[in-house]
């Protein structure tokens, strides 16, 4: 069912190397995106669960 | 500008919650029935419907996947639409996904039962059903991304990112996981053996658990916490912070679950470094979810939806502080197999998914029929009974599992096992779980009590079908340029986003089993290791049916405590023809993978017909109609055929002598049971069994044998 492609994992140290830069270099991005964003979006989406765009009262903004 | 006036589907979100209210009954009901089952064998009813073996899957898939399953859709379906200020993409969509999830449902209940099982936990239902919820499952994406494209918002709340993570991540787990081969319409092979299986399951299981019981939950902490406290979220950033980098890190840590097992080292190593890593962003949303209140902790004293979420969100910390140290290998080699993990596991669901899922009928109810809540006394009772109820489920399981793993491993100053019979473990730790269903019946009670609640809150009310809404479309809305191109990309383009979560979550699977599948020396052939023979599948697709796995595993682990008590630790070469893998996860019963010769068949033949009577306190059930029942012959050619097509080297045209081997092997079981004077026919399912019993670990002792 499956084929054994490689023989061996002499160079398996690799492995958990890869695995360290690929979520450090994600998390570098992800911070350097998170603390560069505008801070009115960031307070406008904060705010989007009371906005419900219902007619019958008016959207209330708790800390506004 | 012009606004655009539309409604709101209340309809589809009231159905979803009903079945939630009703398949949380049933569900902890049966989960109740198993727990009694285990210090009381009586009430296994000597049925084979009703053995511990088929109820317990019973129970974690109807609370898993028909109690928080349901209760997700419903409070996805209400916050979408509001977050989104759209109505559902389409009714017709809506409800197919709802009544196909109910039959999907309906089916688990009456298939597993009847036996019918892929023996994988958490996805045990068989192919065609399996095949049935993929269906419905891209009928749920295309209902949530359509609401998505025809949406008036610009924007997409951090609660409609862990929705569309849990649509795109769970459809992968589920396909990667469910590949089998039909034997019949019934009956199905895992596509991967051994090794590989239990790494595919476990990743499975693993982020099972993070994407249908944790994102889609914690979308709804971010929408229903704020609501019911009525203030913002405490912090957006972090709210961002803490989704990326929980789908990224979750989906690596399944190998945890496989610690000291035979799966290769580095895969375990990976696991449970990336377990550590999981404690931040977890622990992020939960302070996230608790600060929130900050300035309103007044409130909480008062009102019981914020009760509920409290104890819901303080219980998620919990237990993701506690999965991650779990998996710390010297923690792990205490706790797994044990009671430890059930406790675990419950502190998870019922104070988690179940407290979440109170609060927000507690919410949603009244604010869906107009109303108020019709008592808060009760609600408070409630609160109370199922917090009470968690504790005095999970202490008792905690001191239970510290108990056997002591016991287990207790060696005396002549360095011998103190406790070498297993069955003095397990009546030892009998009063803990009578105290343990203690908990589950208070909890139960509590979730009788507020369906009686919600119940008199609906009569009270007018429930709104439809509620009116107006917003101004999105073309009438141009996008702002603030802040960049980098955010635009992110939160207004949702198949680009969905792209990119999965790509997120599949970096992680890939470098753990690409590895596992490819590299030959991961999974080191043993010569003396043979494919079952016809008699032998047959026993154990018994085996499987019973769900014996349930109670004992197939994995003995690397301690002297393990090898003293069982025999040689496991190899990963010894699974290679086992589809689906058998390890199991927990030991009510002591490990079977070196069973072979432990035991004469008459004991076997014995043991199985009234185990009580063979091991004096022995809580295993009875499985009298094995000695009923016989076993399907004209299914041999097609269970070889199906097994050959997944890589088992049984030689062409074996299918046609298959029955001649079969009758042969069972008719010299037979004889050596007549030896002993019992007399059974040689098709019994008991003898396929004992056939099965007595082949684990043979091939290795052979070898043994062989070398010397």
């Amino acid at each position: 069912m499956y084929n054994n492609v490689l023989q061996g994992i002499n160079h398996v140290a690799i492995w958990p190397v890869i695995s360290f830069i690929i979520f450090f270099l994600f998390f570098l991005i992800l911070l350097w995106w998170v603390f560069t964003a505008d801070r009115n979006m960031i307070e406008r989406m904060r705010q989007m669960p009371f906005d419900e765009a219902s007619p019958d009262h008016t959207p209330n903004n708790p800390e506004a | 500008m012009e606004l655009e006036k539309f409604s709101y589907d209340n309809k589809i979100v009231k159905a979803f919650f009903i079945a939630t209210v009703i398949f949380g009954l049933v569900g902890m009901l049966v989960g109740l029935t198993a727990a009694i089952q285990l210090f009381y064998p009586v009430f296994n009813f000597d049925l084979q419907y009703t053995t511990f073996g088929r109820i317990r899957p019973l129970h974690t898939n109807a609370i898993i996947f028909a109690f928080v399953g349901n209760a997700m859709f419903g409070g996805v379906y209400y916050s979408t639409q509001r977050l989104l200020k759209a109505r559902m993409f389409s009714d017709a969509l809506s409800w197919v996904h709802f009544w196909g999830w109910q039959l999907i449902i309906l089916a688990a209940a009456i298939s597993l039962p009847l036996g019918m099982t892929t023996a994988k936990e958490y996805a045990e239902l068989e192919w065609p059903i399996d095949i049935a919820i993929t269906i419905i499952w891209v009928v749920f994406a295309i209902n949530i991304i359509g609401t998505l494209i025809k949406r008036r918002e610009r924007h997409m709340y951090v609660a409609i990112w862990f929705y569309l993570a849990t649509i795109v991540t769970v459809a992968v787990l589920h396909i990667v996981n469910s590949i089998e081969i039909p034997v019949t319409l019934f009956k199905s092979y895992s596509w991967y053996a051994g090794v590989q299986d239990a790494l595919v399951q476990w990743w499975y299981g693993h982020n099972a658990v993070a994407f249908f019981l944790t994102t889609p939950f914690l979308g709804l902490m971010y929408y229903y916490l704020p609501k019911a406290a009525n203030r913002p979220v405490y912090s957006y950033k972090l709210s961002i912070i803490h989704f990326w980098s929980l789908i990224f890190i979750y989906i690596w840590a399944g190998p945890h679950h496989l610690l000291y097992s035979a799966l290769p080292d580095w895969a375990q190593s990976l696991g449970t470094v990336f377990s550590i890593m999981l404690i931040a962003p977890s622990w992020g949303g939960m302070l996230n979810g608790l600060m929130t209140l900050r300035g309103a902790w007044d409130r909480v004293r008062e009102d019981p939806v914020l009760k509920f979420m409290v104890v819901a969100v303080t219980a998620y910390g919990m237990a993701t502080l506690e999965g991650p140290l779990l998996s710390l290998k010297n923690l792990n080699a205490i706790a797994h197999f044990t009671d430890w993990i059930v406790a675990h596991v419950h502190v998870g669901g019922l104070g988690w998914n179940g407290f979440l899922t109170f609060g927000i009928l507690y919410w949603i109810i009244p604010k869906m029929w107009g109303t108020k809540l019709y008592s808060t006394k009760l609600a408070n009772l409630h609160f109370w009974l199922g917090t009470l109820g968690i504790i005095f489920y999970a202490l008792p399981m905690y001191v239970s599992g510290v108990v056997q793993s002591l016991m287990w491993k207790e060696f005396n100053p002549e360095g011998f096992l103190v406790y070498k019979n297993f069955l003095e473990t397990t009546v030892q730790i009998l009063p803990l779980h009578m105290l343990r269903a203690t908990g589950g019946g208070l909890y139960l009670t509590g979730a009788i009590i507020m369906t009686y609640n919600l119940l008199k809150t609906a009569g009270a009310g007018k429930f709104i079908a439809n509620e009116p809404a107006e917003a101004a479309p999105l073309s009438a809305t141009p996008a702002k340029q603030g802040g960049g191109w980098h955010h635009q990309i992110l939160e207004n383009k949702p198949v680009l986003f969905t792209v990119l979560s999965l790509v997120a979550i599949l970096i992680g699977g890939i470098v753990e089993m690409v590895p596992t599948f490819l590299i030959k020396s991961n999974v080191p052939t043993i010569a003396s290791v043979k494919p079952y023979t016809p008699l032998e599948l047959h026993g154990r697709d018994i085996y499987i049916r019973e769900g014996c796995f349930n109670c004992h595993s197939q994995m003995i682990r690397p301690f002297r405590s393990e090898t003293e008590r069982y025999g040689e630790y496991s190899k990963a070469g010894e699974y290679v023809y086992d589809h689906p893998f058998l390890w199991g996860s927990k030991r009510t019963g002591p490990d079977l993978h070196r069973t072979s010769g432990k035991y004469s068949n008459t004991w076997h033949y014995n043991h199985m017909l009234a185990p009580d009577a063979v091991s004096t306190g022995s809580i295993m059930p009875p499985y009298p109609w094995l000695f009923e029942q016989s076993i399907d012959k004209s299914l041999t050619a097609g269970k070889i055929r199906a097994l050959r097509t997944v890589g088992v080297p049984y030689e062409e045209g074996y299918e046609q002598n298959a029955n001649a081997d079969l009758d042969q092997q069972a008719s010299e079981i037979t004889a050596s049971l007549k030896a002993d004077g019992v007399e059974v026919a040689p098709e019994t399912e008991i003898v396929a069994l004992i056939a099965y019993l007595q082949r684990l670990g043979k091939d290795i002792k052979a070898d043994k044998v062989a070398s010397k």
